[in-house]
């Protein structure tokens, strides 16, 4: 049976990203549909009814959401193919832990910083800073989260890489200043095709965010 | 022989999450009693990121994050699996999963605020059940993988159980039988399983100690 993959996604979204960068790994053909989010397809609206939000992966007609759970599915589904999780427990336990850390941390600070001024803004920038201090810390002296090989961790953290530019333009800083290590790795990642092709480029990722500003009312 | 303790702070949602989990699959574990007024040095050592509870250190490994937790024990001891074995379903099982724990927060928000908060963390618990009496246990199913407990079932704890009693001391009314009827009838077989049946926390007990725990935040906050 001629396997049917599309990915409803938004080409800005750092949750999106992560499941390109999963399928590109794994080889897997697939159809990228791309949303307006102001005039969301009835597809997107039957397959995620409950958020309403992209990223989308229909697999055979059925959908799967939330990109930590998809990047486990591709992971699981395609398991023959460069692996993106560990098989030891443990391990696959610390992965986890980090993967639930970015999304609850990392993504909200980086939001605040985009789109707050002032006192806010100054407050949103240094826990920002003090978590990827963290990751970094995380990262160690190894090549990739996982080890030696690019993984799970790596897959859920490297899209907002896309977004470094935009963050250090708003808030005013330099993230390669406060973390070498993580750029380094970064443009390490960067050196993978599966991740060249899925992340946009920053100062389009950057012109995006101006854009938001100014329909948000920011300034 | 594997070592296996949990850190914990009674009446947590997230504490019991684990204790069910290792009860269901009959695994022996010793439990240890944290203040969180008051936090061990050790507990700190283990969990120094969140700093939080629950934490199970096995063979002197710590691991944090309930989810997480739950994950780790369903694949080291596969008896009584708490997860599907198809791809799919088990990514429809870990959505459901990942909501609970999204919109959990928002239960114990009944009751740590007043006012606008606690009108805006209400709507959201309103709209949790909608989403669940609507999408998640639709075909009449007994639990929410069928017809035996698993990972998400016990992931809606909080609802089950908690929510009862934070209504029943700050007087909202968000779960009414006759507008979930669905999660009416989940909430009765959830609690009609031998394991969670006995372990579950003391309604007057826990109502008291939440009660108290309002009277002091909000006290702090308008001090």
């Amino acid at each position: 049976m001629a396997e049917e993959v599309v990915l409803l996604d938004f080409w800005p979204s750092l949750f999106g990203m992560r499941s390109r960068i999963a399928l590109a790994e794994k080889g897997i053909k697939y159809e990228y549909k791309e949303e307006d989010l102001r005039n969301k397809s009835a597809l997107l609206l039957q397959m995620n009814p409950v958020h309403k939000k992209i990223p989308v992966l229909i697999h055979n007609g059925k959908p799967v959401c939330e990109s930590l759970i998809q990047v486990q599915y591709i992971d699981e589904v395609w398991h023959d193919k460069a692996p993106l999780l560990p098989s030891d427990p443990y391990q696959k336990a610390t992965g986890r832990f980090w993967a639930d850390y970015i999304d609850k941390k990392i993504y909200d600070l980086g939001s605040r910083v985009w789109k707050t001024m002032g006192e806010e803004q100054a407050t949103a920038k240094k826990e920002f800073i003090e978590s990827l201090k963290l990751i970094e810390k995380e990262l160690g002296d190894k090549p990739y989260f996982g080890g030696e090989s690019f993984g799970y961790v790596d897959v859920a953290f490297i899209p907002f890489y896309s977004w470094f530019y935009a963050y250090e333009k708003c808030g005013n800083f330099s993230i390669e200043a406060e973390c070498p290590k993580l750029i380094a790795w970064a443009k390490r990642c960067m050196q993978k095709e599966s991740v060249a092709k899925s992340l946009p480029g920053q100062q389009k990722v950057y012109d995006f965010i101006l854009q938001m500003k100014k329909h948000l009312g920011i300034e | 022989m594997a070592v296996l303790k949990l850190f914990g702070a009674w009446p947590s949602p997230y504490v019991f999450r684990v204790i069910w989990a290792l009860k269901l699959k009959g695994i022996p574990y010793e439990y240890i009693e944290e203040d969180l007024s008051n936090k061990s040095p050790l507990l700190l050592q283990y969990n120094p990121i969140h700093k939080k509870v629950p934490v199970l250190v096995h063979d002197g490994k710590p691991i944090c994050e309930s989810t997480v937790i739950l994950r780790y024990i369903d694949e080291i001891w596969p008896q009584n699996p708490l997860l599907p074995t198809d791809p799919h379903e088990r990514a429809v099982a870990l959505f459901w999963i990942k909501f609970a724990d999204d919109k959990s927060p928002f239960i114990s928000k009944l009751y740590r605020t007043d006012g606008e908060e606690q009108q805006v963390a209400a709507k959201e618990c309103f709209e949790m059940l909608e989403a669940v009496e609507g999408h998640a246990l639709v075909g009449g199913k007994k639990f929410f993988g069928g017809d035996e407990i698993n990972m998400v079932d016990i992931a809606f704890c909080s609802v089950a159980h908690w929510l009862g009693v934070i209504e029943g001391f700050t007087g909202l009314k968000i779960f009414e039988p006759h507008k979930f009827p669905r999660l009416n009838s989940w909430i009765q077989n959830f609690k009609s399983v031998p394991v969670i049946k006995d372990n579950l926390p003391d309604t007057d007990k826990m109502s008291a100690v939440l009660k108290r725990r309002r009277e002091m935040l909000l006290a702090s906050k308008s001090s």
